[in-house]
């Protein structure tokens, strides 16, 4: 796994978007920048170079399963490894983020283990 | 028939009056059930009617619902503020790791994990309020809107159901479940597989 990639953490939550880029620099991962919302997170992505998204749903004026839907539509980001962490847990709601094209799916709360766990698979396929 | 609460004479009201207005000669059975029936429908309608305006509803749109949801709010404010200063503190323990013996340090570094697990429970909580804040605010819209029917004064606000959802991601945009509805990770992890 590469720990220099990229991340870029979309969340509305500054609290967990704090948590979640302290997670991640226990786990090595220090180029991490934010978001807090879909578009804000589109307009990075588009003038960045991210190697992995991790993206809470529940936003607005664009949601993660939005932002997940143009990621997958744009050819230069379609292929970034993207992370769905959520309180969404309905069955219809993993479906249509699986449809949608998402790479793995984190159910909140969460523990560490889970979130190490999820990106070393999406970045062992990427 | 009681004149209720000083608003226009309601349809049941006016049907009876048509009946009645209507009515010559002797009447059977039949027409004297319907019009007692008819008779005491609107005696139900009019003790609705007192009972509504009883009810203060500009008290609850005006009052009492705003400052729940000031209430809710404060919470949600209080709750940050603690969460943020919590972290404030972890992260000042981190920072301490270098300079402990490697034991120590791998310790220190599990518990502030586990303080970080434990702290997401500001995000979950700051959702659950939310959807009680936009129930209530569903609640005054519908109490207001039967009050103005009957009417009072209180004009109905716009309620949250009133955003329609525009996109998909809007429209399974739920927030979180209560635990028994809830999917665990492992039977999240379960249902992705199945599309493999």
């Amino acid at each position: 796994m590469d720990k220099s990639t990229p991340v870029l953490i979309v969340d509305d939550y500054k609290t967990m978007l704090r948590i979640i880029r302290n997670l991640l620099k226990q786990l090595e991962f220090e180029n991490v920048e934010e978001a807090t919302d879909g578009q804000e997170a589109l307009a990075k992505l588009r003038a960045g170079n991210f190697g992995l998204v991790i993206s809470d749903w529940n936003m607005t004026p664009m949601t993660g399963l939005d932002l997940l839907k143009e990621v997958r539509a744009d050819a230069r980001l379609k292929a970034t490894p993207f992370i769905m962490i959520t309180a969404e847990s309905k069955t219809e709601n993993v479906v249509a983020a699986k449809q949608a094209g998402v790479s793995n799916y984190i159910v909140k709360p969460f523990n560490a283990e889970t979130l190490r766990d999820k990106i070393e698979k999406v970045m062992a396929h990427a | 028939m009681p004149d209720g609460i000083g608003s226009p004479p309601d349809p049941i009201e006016q049907a009876v009056r048509a009946v009645l207005g209507s009515m010559s000669g002797d009447l059977t059975v039949t027409e004297a059930a319907l019009l007692a029936e008819l008779e005491a429908l609107g005696r139900e309608v009019s003790r609705a009617k007192s009972e509504i305006a009883a009810l203060q509803v500009e008290d609850i749109t005006a009052s009492h619902i705003p400052a729940a949801t000031d209430e809710l709010d404060a919470v949600v404010a209080h709750t940050a503020t603690a969460t943020n200063e919590i972290l404030d503190a972890c992260e000042v323990l981190e920072g301490l790791q270098p300079q402990l013996p490697a034991e120590a340090g791998a310790a220190l570094s599990g518990a502030v994990t586990r303080i970080y697990e434990a702290c997401s429970f500001q995000d979950i909580t700051g959702q659950r309020i939310s959807k009680v804040v936009n129930a209530l605010k569903t609640i005054e819209a519908r109490v207001a809107a039967v009050s103005s029917r009957f009417g009072s004064a209180a004009a109905a606000p716009a309620s949250a159901e009133d955003a329609a959802p525009k996109t998909e991601g809007e429209a399974l945009a739920n927030g979180p479940q209560l635990p028994a509805a809830a999917s665990s990770q492992a039977e999240i992890d379960r249902l992705l597989a199945s599309f493999d």
